[in-house]
């Protein structure tokens, strides 16, 4: 376990095409781990005290001149602040660009969801799992931004050209989140929008919940990049707004 | 793809200037066609589009690239919305390569990117603010402001994953074109950026101009 992550108090897993959502407060950690290796986890990020305030994929990639997500990366909001930094990573490449499956990729790829005959093995897409999610808290289809895709390495060609692969994918990879702010998540377990395999994935997620250690002055993530300074500046002084 | 247009522009219906800092909204009903023309060259149209009949369903990054399977935008390239739908088609492109990955600038975000001072300076997320402020009739609301298109802005992605900001590859004279397929809300935040060089350091005017459906 890192040194970042002080207790573990918490763990469940989710089938493949399974959605939820939570809130976690400022310095809670969240582990998600892939147990049969080909998961793909989408997730969201929500302020919950105001929830227009949401995950921004291009500031996040923008701010620490990067593509690819890992260790040390943290993930913004749309108003300058983190929600969470990445503490630990076993895969080194998770992406933030290529949406979510729609019904129609999942029908064209592995058959139609059909709950009728396949009761909650049904296939599932993060499109209308998200939906779901969000409807539960007076959200719709406006609030969903572009997503992260957990275990999904997708790569770029010289020429622009987006690749999934599916190379580094294996069982017991493993990432791990310390929230910064008070974060409403919302997740799914359904497959990666550019993932052909033959049948549609069956990996569970291991979700692991628990306490962060208090962030020491040398922290990685908070150094991995000056503009993570001034992002966990910008948490500072919301958390002075707050009171807390 | 270099694509040149065949359009001329004392035929449009409407020619729009407008200066860096500021922005344009309007409708392009579906089979009309507009150019965005970078006037003095490496300037940054920020656009975000809206169904005109459904602004909860509009232009989504994520899905357009992932269905074309290539991160940028030029000729040939299909705008889709939220629910996956084509909205745009790129009919003509001078400029070669458009970016859809690297967002808007925002004061929130110049804090992070730049220094905690530069907060308050003018940025094209404020813009968008200001423009469904002043004009409620179009239904857009700050739920529906999202990840944009960043016409002639140069934000190449490397194999190993970095993504940087380069100097512009538009020029004086060069334009994009593009025909809607339904009708659409244009939102455009000329970009007032002035610490990166998406716009060589010196924002200039764009001009706006649509043509009737051939």
């Amino acid at each position: 376990m890192s040194e970042m992550v002080r207790s573990i108090d918490y763990s469940t897993e989710l089938e493949s095409g399974s959605h939820w959502s939570l809130k976690l407060r400022r310095g809670s950690v969240m582990r998600l781990s892939d147990l049969g290796g080909d998961a793909n986890v989408g997730m969201l990020f929500y302020n919950s005290e105001n929830l227009l305030e949401r995950y921004n994929a291009p500031d996040t990639l923008k701010c620490q001149h990067t593509f690819k997500l890992s260790r040390g990366n943290c993930l913004y909001s749309d108003m300058g602040r983190i929600f969470a930094s990445i503490v630990d990573d076993s895969l080194g490449w998770h992406e933030t660009v290529s949406g979510n499956s729609h019904a129609e990729h999942v029908e064209a790829t592995w058959g139609a969801r059909d709950y009728q005959n396949d009761h909650n093995r049904w296939k599932q897409n993060g499109h209308d799992a998200f939906l779901v999610e969000l409807a539960k808290y007076g959200l719709g289809p406006a609030d969903l931004a572009a997503n992260l895709n957990w275990f999904s390495k997708v790569g770029v060609s010289e020429e622009g050209t987006m690749q999934l692969d599916t190379s580094a994918r294996d069982e017991g990879h493993h990432v791990t989140l310390r929230f910064e702010m008070d974060t409403l998540v919302l997740l799914h377990t359904c497959p990666h929008p550019l993932d052909k395999s033959p049948d549609y994935p069956q990996s569970k997620v291991r979700i692991e919940l628990g306490q962060a250690a208090p962030i020491a002055k040398d922290d990685y993530c908070m150094h991995y990049r000056p503009e993570n300074e001034r992002g966990f500046q910008n948490n500072d002084l919301y958390h002075i707004g707050l009171g807390v | 793809m270099l694509i040149t247009s065949k359009l001329e522009a004392e035929n449009a219906i409407c020619r729009e200037t407008v200066d860096a800092g500021d922005y344009y909204i309007g409708i392009v009903k579906a089979g009309e066609t507009f150019r965005i023309l970078d006037l003095e060259g490496n300037q940054a149209a920020d656009t975000l589009f809206f169904n005109a009949n459904n602004p909860t369903e509009r232009y989504s990054a994520v899905d357009t690239i992932r269905e074309q399977g290539n991160v940028y935008l030029t000729t040939g390239s299909q705008l889709r919305s939220n629910e996956n739908n084509i909205m745009l088609e790129i009919v003509a492109d001078t400029c070669g390569r458009h970016d859809t990955l690297g967002g808007a600038c925002a004061t929130e975000s110049n804090t992070v990117r730049y220094d905690l001072d530069k907060r308050c300076m003018h940025a094209c997320r404020d813009s968008w603010m200001l423009a469904i402020a002043e004009n409620p009739e179009y239904g857009v609301s700050k739920r529906d402001i999202s990840h944009n298109i960043n016409f002639f802005m140069n934000v190449p992605i490397t194999p190993e994953g970095g993504l940087t900001f380069e100097d512009g590859i538009s020029a004086p004279g060069k334009y994009v074109e593009l025909r809607a397929t339904m009708d659409v809300i244009v939102l455009i935040s000329n970009c007032p950026q002035l610490n990166n060089p998406c716009n060589g350091y010196n924002p200039t005017p764009v001009e706006y101009l649509v043509w009737s459906a051939a």
